[in-house]
């Protein structure tokens, strides 16, 4: 087996120095009755090239060639991935690392990471943010579970039905056996959360207020008031950002007032992967820097004064901790927090908040199309940035399948998620989508209207 | 390593030195030892009340954290406000720049239950 | 032996944002095909400050010289303990690019996903069947996450049988992970103390019916077997508890023993680890979860169900303790792992166990006359030593540095904590005689200069990027993000 560098003789000499016959006797601390009395019942081992074909031939069950128009998002974004950025991470240093436990020779992994901090900030317009967590929804639960230590007493959390669907359902699994009460709070008929609701379901008792930015729907949301409102009854904003490009277009969650932004990195060079692995970031209030979750690196100096970067204040984590941590997370998404990085870095100042215009004015471009289209309206006439409703003249489903047909993924359908929006259909825009797409797009809507 | 005479020591490491009506505490010269460089320091607000043998602070070092429990029960009068921002006094001078908080214990007899100096000096060598 | 292992070319690099100048930009956008439409403007944000400009070749010199200064398993020998740091093939890098997986959206219908889904299933079926587990689900992101969906699964159980139980029992040599999970399940925990092993009147004794589970790892952290599971399975059953097995450990396993079959109820597994998909300096990894047939309702959804007209992805489940991620699973991970998978077979994933156990035992039996061996029975995967004999004020904190210098990873330190001082190394399977003889040396030479010059350990590293870091200042000021001076 390529993997395995031993040859017979060594294995003999080996087990001479250790003194035993043979490699079974290696295994006498597992008692009989613990063994496994047979072989394991696996496909026989593939060469690499028998192994390349049988994953091509999978790879090749879906709809991923250039011959289909995509505008599917919810949480996952299609944008273009430069080249640069596979080209570097492909770099094994980078990625056949563990966690960098030994900060002398893990100095490319912290200062990658140091600088990845330092962007999260910057475009969340908050102070400290740490080394990435598993991704969107389970930062956002993590985010709860700050605010709730953050506030001790408060057993309430406040979630807007605007919140990613699955990030609430996250929410609700981690809270799930803790003495937690979820509270849903309504949108208005604009697509925003509902601040008359807000202001009633706020007590002494809430510790956060969880709304998306922009929310599920597409709808950017306004933030500053409801931060307003949560810290007028001295609860926590938590704003979470599934499609962290809005950011670079729209007003930064912390310059609106929030305490903790978490969100999902995937839009900036990662691959869509089905799902994963994405990347989760949390960014938080300096007052609040000892409650963080995870991993965290710091600039500090070695011993002739050089400037240098290592894992700091783990003592809020699980392997000191240990069940007083703030979290159990250990590994993150380290890589691809580095990609990241790379990413934002060949957008930077200039490209990312461009890039973030060009989505917004394809999307406009598209909304305004299927609007004019008979049969098909928007519910909500809100600032949208890449993302936004409509309601179908049939139930999306049938659209859905219809566009099909034309090799078009037409985007997600709303019946489970949100029933209350007739025939909704979920619509998203990117760089990836040109102008041909589109108009084939709103063509191909026009004829699955009947 | 030094155990002043004048004070009472717990088996968790505190010491305690009466004042009047008011005790101070702190962590022995032992304890700031084992931990390493102190980083952090974690104390109550004064009008807190304390419990015998619970905790009412943490003191951390870059790879330990440990808990700080109330020798005897009362309330904090006084809070070393120097230490958040100078927590290296735990390690320099532990019975002295680096007290934490001032109580005014319930019941002054609690005192009675610490180890004295040499009590303690055996105690830990026994650890 | 001299240390040598780290002579090079080593270039100075600045932070990304020091290297920034005003104008530049490292990404052209595709053309605008469309109307350029103003937004609200009152919606508008500032410039993102600080945020750095550069051409694409300043990101590409920035990144390739930072990765210099790392080391990864490719550069050299990385013996973490419990961290099982094997070589990560490379064919798996190029499948998990393949377009039809990499640019796979996950809201795409099942019927366009079906060569994805369907690998998930054939993965999950592979796990089983090493596992002895005859449910499963891909989902959690890491192990951690995985022990996190096992425990709720066996509080979900626990509640749906009516039981109020709140303690779990964890060994004193668990991972940090296992009573910071129970915490967050809403459990107190009640530790165990061991020696060495974990006894059954330890158990007897500490289980009683407000105990929901015993969480316990196999081999334990030690590289010790648990010679007892069996019984203390039983025994926990017998009480109305269940157990849950921290899967970190199986590489000491495949093919020798299936944790599902000595009555464990849940196990997760680190892909990462075990299935050699590489750990990305700190991720991503997958967590796997195995599950008794009692637990298999409550799998946290979605579901992948293979059916008459093809594979599905099933969220109804009434029982399931829910979702813990956006969607379902690190895929890209899972592709690796079943590469790793295929390539290996049946009989070279056993043969790979017992490699990487005679590995270990052949570190132990090299070093045993020159460091400090805590336990003697016979070990597995990894082997712990610690400083106890070093003289000259020598610890493991000064080994671990020193070995730097001799250009290996050292092992993993100051843990398990029921060792003080602890070298935890775990050499795994892919490493040659050759490789761990050049280690051990190392580790030797290093003995003996802690004997004669304890100055060369003291002042370690000095062929590293850097000398050692100062990481009280870090703690005590800490600095987590860069700021324009």
């Amino acid at each position: 087996m390529r993997y395995l560098p031993h040859c017979d003789q060594g294995i003999r000499s080996m087990l001479d120095t250790i003194g035993v016959e043979k490699i079974n006797d290696l295994f006498s601390g597992i008692p009989e009755n613990c063994r496994l009395p047979r072989d394991l019942e696996l496909p026989a081992p593939l060469a690499e090239a028998d192994l390349q074909r049988h994953f091509q031939a999978l790879a090749a069950e879906s709809s991923v060639d250039g011959s289909w128009s995509r505008f599917l998002g919810g949480g996952y974004y299609d944008h273009h991935i430069p080249a640069v950025i596979d080209h570097l991470i492909s770099r094994s240093e980078f990625y056949t690392a563990y966690t960098p436990y030994q900060p002398e020779i893990s100095q490319g992994t912290l200062q990658a990471v140091f600088e990845f901090q330092t962007l999260i900030c910057q475009l969340t317009g908050m102070e400290i943010s740490n080394a990435s967590l598993y991704d969107g929804a389970s930062a956002c639960a993590e985010a709860v579970l700050m605010a709730l230590r953050c506030s001790r007493k408060r057993s309430k959390v406040m979630l807007s039905r605007g919140l990613q669907p699955r990030y609430r359902e996250v929410v609700m699994t981690y809270v799930r056996y803790l003495d937690v009460e979820l509270i849903e709070v309504p949108l208005a008929a604009d697509g925003r959360t509902d601040e008359d609701a807000v202001k009633q379901l706020l007590d002494e008792d809430v510790a956060a207020l969880v709304v998306g930015y922009p929310n599920y729907l597409g709808v950017v949301e306004e933030i500053e008031s409801l931060s307003r409102l949560a810290h007028a009854s001295g609860a926590r904003m938590v704003v979470a950002a599934a499609e962290p490009l809005a950011m670079a277009l729209y007003r930064s969650p912390g310059e609106q007032g929030a305490d903790i932004v978490v969100g999902e990195g995937q839009s900036f060079g990662l691959p869509l992967s089905y799902g994963g692995p994405g990347v989760g970031f949390i960014a938080v209030r300096q007052k609040d820097m000892r409650s963080l979750p995870g991993r965290l690196v710091g600039e500090t100096v070695d011993k002739d004064g050089e400037r240098g970067f290592v894992l700091t204040l783990s003592t809020r984590e699980q392997h000191i901790r240990r069940e007083k941590a703030t979290s159990n997370i250990c590994s993150n998404q380290g890589i691809c927090a580095v990609m990241v990085s790379i990413y934002l870095s060949l957008l930077g100042k200039n490209g990312l908040p461009q890039l973030a215009r060009d989505n917004y004015s394809r999307t406009t471009y598209l909304r305004e199309q299927i609007a004019a289209l008979p049969g098909y309206s928007l519910p909500f006439t809100t600032s949208v940035f890449n993302e936004f409703v409509i309601s179908c003249p049939r139930p999306a489903t049938e659209v859905l399948k219809r566009l099909e047909e034309d090799k078009i993924l037409a985007g997600i359908d709303l019946i489970n998620d949100y029933p209350e929006i007739k025939n909704g259909l979920l619509i998203c825009v990117t760089e990836q989508n040109d102008r041909a797409q589109l108009d084939r797009f709103v063509d191909a809507l026009k004829g699955a209207a009947a | 390593m030094d155990f002043p005479e004048e004070l009472k020591y717990t088996e968790d490491h505190e010491w305690v030195l009466s004042e009047g009506d008011l005790v101070s505490i702190g962590i022995s010269d032992f304890a700031q030892d084992q931990l390493g460089d102190v980083v952090f320091v974690e104390l109550p607000e004064v009008g807190d009340k304390v419990e015998i043998s619970k905790a009412f602070g943490v003191v951390e070092s870059v790879k330990a954290v440990s808990d700080i429990y109330a020798p005897l029960a009362g309330e904090v009068v006084e809070v070393n406000s120097d230490l958040p921002d100078s927590p290296e006094s735990i390690n320099t001078s532990p019975y002295e720049d680096g007290w934490m908080i001032r109580i005014k214990p319930d019941d002054m007899a609690e005192l009675d239950g610490l180890m004295d100096a040499s009590a303690y000096q055996a105690f830990i060598e026994q650890e | 032996m001299s240390a040598i292992g780290s002579k090079g070319l080593i270039l100075n690099e600045k932070l990304i944002f020091e290297r920034s100048t005003a104008g530049r930009c490292g990404y052209d956008l595709p053309l605008l095909d469309v109307p350029s439409v103003e937004p609200d403007r009152s919606l508008l944000r500032d410039e993102i400050e600080g945020f750095p400009e550069l051409s694409e070749v300043d990101v590409v010199r920035h990144y390739t010289r930072l990765s210099t200064w790392n080391y990864g398993v490719d550069s050299g020998f990385y013996p973490l303990g419990s961290c099982t740091m094997k070589y990560n093939p490379k064919i798996n890098e190029v499948v998990a690019r393949l377009p039809g997986f990499a640019h796979l959206h996950p809201a795409t219908p099942d019927h366009l996903s079906q060569g994805a889904l369907q690998l998930m299933y054939d993965l999950q079926q592979a796990l089983c069947e090493i596992s002895g587990f005859p449910a499963l689900t891909l989902q959690p992101s890491a192990g951690a996450q995985g022990e996190f969906a096992g425990m709720l699964m066996i509080h979900a159980w626990h509640q749906a049988q009516g039981n109020k139980r709140h303690k779990v029992l964890i060994p004193d040599t668990a991972h940090g992970t296992n009573p910071a999970t129970a915490a967050l399940c809403g459990y107190d925990v009640v530790p165990i103390a061991s020696d060495g092993v974990l006894s059954i009147e330890a158990v007897a004794a500490a289980m009683d019916d407000s105990v929901a589970a015993l969480m316990i790892t196999n081999p334990n952290t030690l590289g010790l077997f648990e010679p007892n599971i069996r019984e203390i399975c039983e025994l926990v059953h017998s009480r109305g508890g269940l157990v849950y097995c921290d899967g970190a450990n199986l590489n000491a396993l495949l093919g020798i023993c299936r944790p599902g079959d000595l009555g464990i109820d849940v196990m997760h597994f680190n892909l990462h680890k075990t299935f050699a998909t590489p750990h990305g300096g700190g991720g991503p990894g997958a967590g796997p979860v195995g599950v008794s047939a009692a637990l298999e309702p409550f799998l946290p959804v979605p579901v992948i169900m293979k059916e008459e007209d093809g594979y599905r992805l099933v969220a109804d489940r009434p029982l399931s303790i829910g979702q813990l991620r956006t969607y379902a699973s690190q895929f890209g991970i899972l592709v690796r792992a079943y590469a790793y998978l295929l390539s290996m077979g049946p009989q070279d994933l056993k043969r790979a166990t017992e490699l990487a156990v005679l590995n270990a035992n052949y570190i132990r039996a090299r070093l045993e006359g020159s460091y400090h061996l805590p336990y003697k029975q016979r070990s597995l995967h990894e082997v712990i030593f610690s400083d106890a004999d070093l003289p000259n004020d020598c610890h493991t904190l000064d080994v671990a540095k020193r070995l730097l210098d001799y250009g290996f990873h050292p092992p993993t330190i100051y843990f398990p904590l029921v060792v003080q001082g602890a070298l935890m190394i775990e050499p795994t399977e892919t490493e040659s005689k050759q490789e761990l003889d050049e280690f051990c040396d190392a580790l030797i030479a290093i003995a003996e200069e802690a004997k004669s010059s304890p100055h060369l350990l003291h002042e370690a590293p000095v062929n590293a990027r850097t000398r050692r870091l100062d990481e009280t200042l870090a703690a005590r000021n800490p600095r987590l993000r860069w700021e324009k001076s």
